[in-house]
């Protein structure tokens, strides 16, 4: 038995050094491949349940049988090479005692055990120790790392409707990082469909509820935060270990083909402005007008009160005078004869008395 | 026994080599995400739900390995009509979970054909369900607890075939390309032209209050101030009146014109009758 022994730690030997994946790559696999499982760590159980102290004699006697063809590290024969090899496996072991006890976890990460497949416990950050590979395996978990999902795209159109049977053209993205890692690994099959999923359907809930003006308007912000909780709501209904950090909305249009229609309510906003610009404009002119004319009229009114009959006469005068030195002029002495003047021809004569003018 | 392994090295090696895999297809470990059913000869004999380790005989006992994680099962595009006539297309989802790992081996046998089986059946009961409301409520059936229908009464149908559903949700609910698309667009566009003009209204109704308000305001203006004396302002506006007849504003020039005085009139009355 104590030469099975021995084998037991050849063999060990053995796959250490050829079948890596098996010995002590265990804990760092893929956590995708949790098949692979069963099979890699039945190996390995067997060879740590052997102690590594093994009989020294029986396997020196043994390598010595064997001869070369038996030997892992390159077929040397003789005493001296049995020797080393036996350190060589006993350091392998422990190599790899070592390597799959101690984990080192990064500040971002967490590892979660499962001892004999069975969830046991999650290693927080720093040096966790476990049981060898066999026994326990470590699956490390970026759980600080803030991953983005990306749903329809600002290039091609995805519909949605809202509440008013309106259509609006939606992008937006969710970013969400693990909060527990072994639900995160062990209650959800497909998590980041899952999450794709349920952020589209929490999107079209809360954009089915709200207006189309309240969707492409202010109110995203609630959305957003709206869609966010009802994600969170869900995904922890489904055990999911994952944290909504947070959703955006990239995008929240008009369909493309009433998107001029849109535009054109913009356009009217504008023009709506414009016309409540020109007519303040014009309001402004004319109170100024106004109040202009007006304090005219009194200061020219207070003199004219100290000296009314005197100040009339001299505006009256003062005005006739300006006009009529600069217009024609035609006094007729007998009253009643103005309809029969040959009014074309006064005005021939003023057109005449022009041109010479212009002439000069 | 030493002798025999000394005899025969590569033989005992092989044997410990067969020992060591009899051993680990004896004790297979069950990890957090699978469940198990072992069958000897197409017959069940124990079933796994836990994980940890297992035993069965080499060779003998099969391990059938059943996911016990959440599954999902995605419904294709349906049309869906609603009690008032109207058409949507509705894509589901549906969560659900492998609970009875026995029923689901005998019914199914994998998972694939789980799903292959639950899918029309998600699609008939979506259908089904929302075909009972009207239009609007189709748009956010979560309110009314309609899905709520829908998860039970796939969830019953689930049950024969050993997996629970845990939600169905609608992922998207649209109106079919074409006509209803069109028509739609067509409203939206319409109500956007609506609003245009009732903006361009509203902004023209209150240009004119403005304008109005400032008119208001002028006369009030002038009226204070030439109110005082309204025979002075008659002839003080005639005067400015006169200058910018015959004289224009200083802008443009007035039309020629031609005065025809009487003797009599007041601005001539120095000539006739000097003194008076």
């Amino acid at each position: 038995m104590s030469i099975f022994s021995g084998l037991g730690a050849r063999a060990r030997g053995l796959f250490n050094d050829t079948k890596g994946p098996w010995g002590p790559k265990g804990p760092d696999e893929e956590p995708t491949e949790p098949s692979r499982g069963p099979w890699g760590e039945g190996k390995g159980r067997k060879g740590a349940s052997q102690p590594p102290s093994s009989t020294v004699a029986s396997l020196d006697d043994f390598i010595r049988k064997s001869r070369a063809r038996w030997s892992p590290g390159g077929g040397l024969p003789g005493r001296p090479n049995a020797s080393m090899l036996l350190w060589g496996v006993i350091g392998l072991v422990a190599l790899w005692l070592l390597f799959t006890s101690f984990h080192i976890i990064a500040p971002e990460e967490r590892g979660v055990v499962t001892r004999f497949g069975r969830y046991v416990s999650t290693l927080d950050p720093g040096i966790g120790f476990t049981f060898p590979s066999p026994i326990d395996r470590v699956q490390k978990l970026d759980v600080e790392n803030i991953r983005t999902v990306d749903l329809g795209s600002q290039t091609s159109e995805d519909l949605m409707l809202t509440g008013d049977q309106n259509i609006i053209d939606i992008a937006y993205s969710v970013r969400w990082n693990v909060r527990d890692p072994e639900q995160y690994l062990f209650e959800i099959a497909r998590p980041d469909e899952t999450i794709r999923q349920v952020a589209e359907s929490a999107m079209r809930a809360v954009v089915s509820g709200v207006s189309l003006d309240d969707a492409i308007g202010d109110r995203r912000s609630e959305i957003e935060t709206e869609v966010a909780q009802r994600m969170q709501r869900i995904l922890d209904s489904y055990r999911a270990g994952v944290r909504i950090q947070g959703v955006a909305i990239k995008e929240a249009d008009p369909p493309q083909s009433v998107n001029d229609a849109f535009k054109d309510v913009s356009a009217a906003q504008q023009d709506a402005q414009r016309y409540i610009n020109a007519a303040n404009a014009y309001a402004q002119q004319l109170r100024q007008k106004a109040q202009g004319e007006a304090a005219a009229f009194d200061r020219i009114y207070e003199q004219y009160r100290l000296a009314p009959e005197v100040t009339r006469r001299r505006m009256y005068y003062e005005t006739m005078e300006e006009i009529l030195s600069k217009v024609d002029k035609t006094i007729v002495e007998t009253p009643g004869v103005t309809p029969y003047l040959p009014l074309p021809e006064v005005r021939k004569r003023a057109q005449q008395s022009q041109q010479q003018g212009s002439g000069q | 026994m030493t002798d025999i392994v000394r005899r025969h090295p590569i033989m005992a090696g092989a044997a410990v080599l067969a020992l060591l895999i009899l051993l680990i297809a004896s004790f297979p470990v069950i990890p957090e995400t699978k469940q198990a059913v072992v069958v000897r000869f197409g017959n069940v004999e124990r079933i796994y739900q836990r994980a940890g380790l297992a035993w069965r005989i080499p060779f003998v006992e099969n391990f059938v390995w059943i996911d016990k994680r959440m599954l999902d099962v995605d419904m294709d595009r349906q049309p869906v009509l609603s009690t008032d006539q109207r058409r949507l297309e509705v894509d589901a989802f549906a969560r659900y979970r492998i609970v009875d790992p026995l029923r689901m081996y005998i019914t199914t046998r994998s998972e694939d054909r789980l799903r292959d089986a639950l899918r029309p059946i998600l699609g008939s009961a979506v259908r089904n369900e929302l075909g009972q409301v009207p239009f609007a409520a189709l748009l956010s059936p979560e309110r009314r607890g309609v899905m709520e229908n829908v998860r039970n009464g796939l969830n019953r149908v689930a049950r024969q075939y050993g997996a629970e559903i845990i939600d169905v949700r609608i992922k998207k609910a649209e109106l079919p390309d074409g006509t209803p698309l069109q028509s739609a667009f067509e409203r939206m566009r319409t109500a956007r032209e609506q609003e245009a003009r009732s903006i361009r209204a509203e902004g023209a109704k209150q240009a004119q209050i403005i304008r109005a308000d400032a008119d208001a305001e002028a006369a009030r203006t002038y009226a204070a101030s030439f109110g005082k004396d309204p025979g002075f302002y008659d002839f003080y506006r005639a005067m400015q009146s006169y200058r910018t007849t015959f004289l224009g504003d200083g802008t443009d020039k007035p039309a020629d014109s031609t005065i025809i005085l009487s003797p009599q009139n007041d601005y001539l009355k120095a000539f006739t009758a000097p003194g008076q």
